[in-house]
């Protein structure tokens, strides 16, 4: 059964121009153990996704339609008292920058162990010998000793660490980790992302990785779902997505990232911009930059189907998917 | 040193000419280092009895750009690429070293120059393009009058039609339209207004752009635009670019040859075809390993190791050697210096003792 199961997600933000769509149905599932990749440009909505299911979004953004399961369990619908107690206990998150994931006036001591006790019933000697525990699983050097330091102590790397453990801190099934590497150098970032994939898979906690860098959703997930307006338009294992794409915004993408094993005479494009959320175009939001636009892209609006060894929400995969469906009746 | 410039400015060597010749270098960097002194006050240093600190942010660096190619630096945080940009355009005075642009001292010229004519020259040819699009732009300013300004501050052009149809001719070769001249900054998107940012920097038609991670802000389709308009440019004009950037899979499609920095040093220069089929300081090594890769090469991966070390203070000998495998006693102690070709089928340069002695193949 799946951990973390999201159905039709609609999340919108009432605004004094009408009403904007965020999320328009977006449905996927995360087994336990395992690492789901979101990628998407900006604006596409991945954080947006990952916010919703901590209970996290912004004002006046709110949850319209569809559901958040975790463990067979809605979610989705928690007063705040509730959702605090999962979060952090429950639901680990990691955010792009450590420094403002920990309060400058405490030591990463205070704060580990404030969130350990939080979540478990453990004595203060108890949780500080957690915390130092954690600190020396997340490769913090002298562990004892870096327990009394403040977070300007550390460096970058050593800071993401320290968050890590936090996320960690109360053994949560499923960790959000939103753009976990972004803010640090890549050096660093082969560290933390080795570390996080480590450290998820001992303990069987399922993760979420959002990021915009397809190099780093290829060394980490075993799935990857690709975001495009607010939706998600293919998902599938990582590999087969990035190798054999069957979505044609996809494709584009895969196409121009520029790659260190090859030269290149000349990226791929694609041309224009996402849509603006008040703008979304009719049918298949990608259709005004799709190089392979059908009549029907722009009235009808393709939900995801079969396409090869994924799923994608194009209607260029129409036949193969209504072929498959009619196999299996 | 100062008087002939003054009185016959076209004869200045900063001033536009055929001096140089595709393929001879437009660019030379000399032992260029810049210092910042982060000391406190000195009666608080007195009282508290600490010693003076001092950054050196860009130590000793040297290289040279050949006119119409792309030099480009790669480096993590704090390893002083911007610092160089920025002494480059003469927006820092070295603490020493020199750049000479067509043969001429860039800082030394500045300095000398009485009435800034060839401060102004300068800045005509060299121009800039900064990483933020949203912090480099004026919000209150509309998109035409932020590319006729360097045009009406220049000389190069007075109010009226004429100058309105340039504008609209530098809009349209990045991609925009004429009409995107009444609008302001807000309303483009941030690859949008990366083309901005390349219009003002083309509009006093430069030999030379310093782009100082032109693409980092923006998402990988619109790097990607960007990117072939970079490209399109510099065949169209014949621009000499100095690229900045920590993204070593866009170097690899911009660059002709390619400067490595740690720490405020230069470790590594080489053609780029030399430099990713056979990287050879060790720190390049690591860096082209911790890219997390697309494809699945198979290669065993050198585990990277510890952190950038605090540059105030640095380690000593080979700044390089605490986190390098093949460190000995000779590169705790001592320095190593840049040796090698910097011309021919052997060019490539690397300062490194364990290269120089044979310790690591390459």
């Amino acid at each position: 059964m799946s951990l973390l199961e999201v159905k039709d997600l609609v999340v919108e933000f009432p605004t004094r121009r009408g009403l904007l769509r965020a999320l328009d149905g977006v449905s996927f599932a995360i087994a336990p153990g395992e690492i789901l990749g979101v990628v998407g440009e900006s604006g596409a909505g991945k954080s947006l996704t990952g916010a919703a299911i901590i209970g996290l979004l912004d004002p006046p953004g709110r949850i319209a339609s569809g559901e958040i399961r975790l463990a067979g369990e809605r979610i989705d619908q928690c007063s705040e008292v509730e959702l605090r107690a999962i979060r952090g206990r429950r639901i680990g998150a990691i955010f792009q920058d450590p420094l403002a994931s920990l309060d400058p006036l405490y030591s990463v001591g205070q704060q580990l162990i404030e969130t350990i006790r939080t979540h478990l019933p453990l004595t203060e000697g108890q949780a500080r010998q957690r915390a130092i525990e954690l600190l020396e699983e997340t490769g913090i050097p002298a562990p004892g000793e870096r327990i009394n330091h403040y977070p300007h102590q550390f460096s970058g790397g050593m800071r993401q660490r320290v968050v890590i453990a936090l996320a960690l801190a109360a053994q949560p099934q499923l960790v959000i980790a939103d753009e976990p590497t972004t803010a640090l150098d890549v050096s660093i970032q082969a560290q933390v992302i080795g570390l996080l994939k480590r450290i998820c898979h001992d303990r069987g906690a399922a993760v979420m990785l959002i990021t915009h860098d397809m190099g780093v959703i290829a060394e980490t997930c075993d799935r990857v779902a690709v975001m495009y307006a607010g939706r998600i338009v293919e998902i599938g294992p990582v590999q087969q997505v990035i190798h054999a794409p069957a979505h044609p915004y996809t494709m584009g993408l895969m196409a121009s990232i520029p790659d260190l094993e090859t030269d290149r005479e000349r990226l791929a494009q694609i041309d224009g911009a996402m849509p603006r959320l008040d703008a979304i175009p009719s049918g298949c939001a990608f259709h005004p930059r799709c190089p392979r636009t059908l009549e029907r892209c722009r009235r009808e609006r393709p939900e995801l189907m079969a396409a090869g060894s994924t799923r994608a929400a194009c209607w260029l995969h129409a036949t193969e998917a209504e072929a498959e469906a009619e196999a299996a009746q | 040193m100062n008087s002939p410039y003054m009185d016959t400015p076209t004869a200045s060597p900063l001033s536009p000419s055929n001096a140089t010749q595709p393929g001879e270098s437009l660019v030379r960097v000399e032992g260029l280092s810049k210092t910042f002194d982060l000391s406190a006050s000195w009666l608080s240093r007195l009282l508290s009895g600490r010693q003076a600190s001092l950054l050196r942010a860009v130590d000793g660096v040297s290289f040279t750009i050949p006119r119409g190619a792309t030099l480009a630096l790669v480096g993590e945080s704090g390893c002083g690429k911007s610092t160089l940009a920025r002494l480059l355009v003469g927006l820092h005075q070295p603490s020493s070293g020199k750049v000479l642009f067509d043969g001429a001292d860039v800082h030394q010229s500045i300095r000398n120059d009485a009435n800034g004519a060839l401060a102004r020259q300068l800045r005509q040819r060299v121009q800039m393009i900064f990483q933020d699009p949203y912090a480099s732009l004026d919000p209150r300013w509309t998109v035409g009058e932020i590319v006729a300004e360097p045009l009406l501050e220049h000389g190069l052009a007075s109010p009226g039609p004429a100058l309105e149809e340039r504008v609209g001719a530098l809009l349209q070769s990045v991609g925009l339209s004429g009409s995107d001249r009444a609008r302001f900054p807000h309303q483009f998107s941030g690859g949008q207004r990366q083309r901005i940012s390349i219009a003002r920097a083309l509009a006093t038609e430069p030999d030379f752009l310093v782009c100082d991670e032109p693409t980092s802000a923006l998402d990988v389709s619109v790097q990607a635009q960007v990117l072939n308009l970079m490209r399109d440019l510099q065949r169209e004009r014949g621009l000499t670019y100095l690229f900045i950037s920590h993204n070593l899979a866009v170097v690899r499609y911009v660059s002709d040859s390619v400067g490595v920095m740690y720490l405020g040093r230069l470790v590594e220069w080489a053609p780029k075809a030399r430099l990713f089929a056979s990287p050879r300081h060790p720190y390049t090594r690591m860096l082209l390993d911790a890219i997390p890769k697309l494809r699945d090469t198979g290669r065993a991966r050198t585990p990277v190791q510890g952190e950038v070390p605090d540059p105030l203070d640095p380690p000593t000998g080979c700044a390089f050697h605490p986190r390098c495998p093949s460190a000995n006693e000779r590169c705790r102690r001592e320095r190593p210096i840049l040796i090698g070709d910097e011309t021919g089928v052997n060019a490539g340069r690397v300062a490194c003792h364990a290269v120089e002695e044979g310790r690591l193949s390459g």
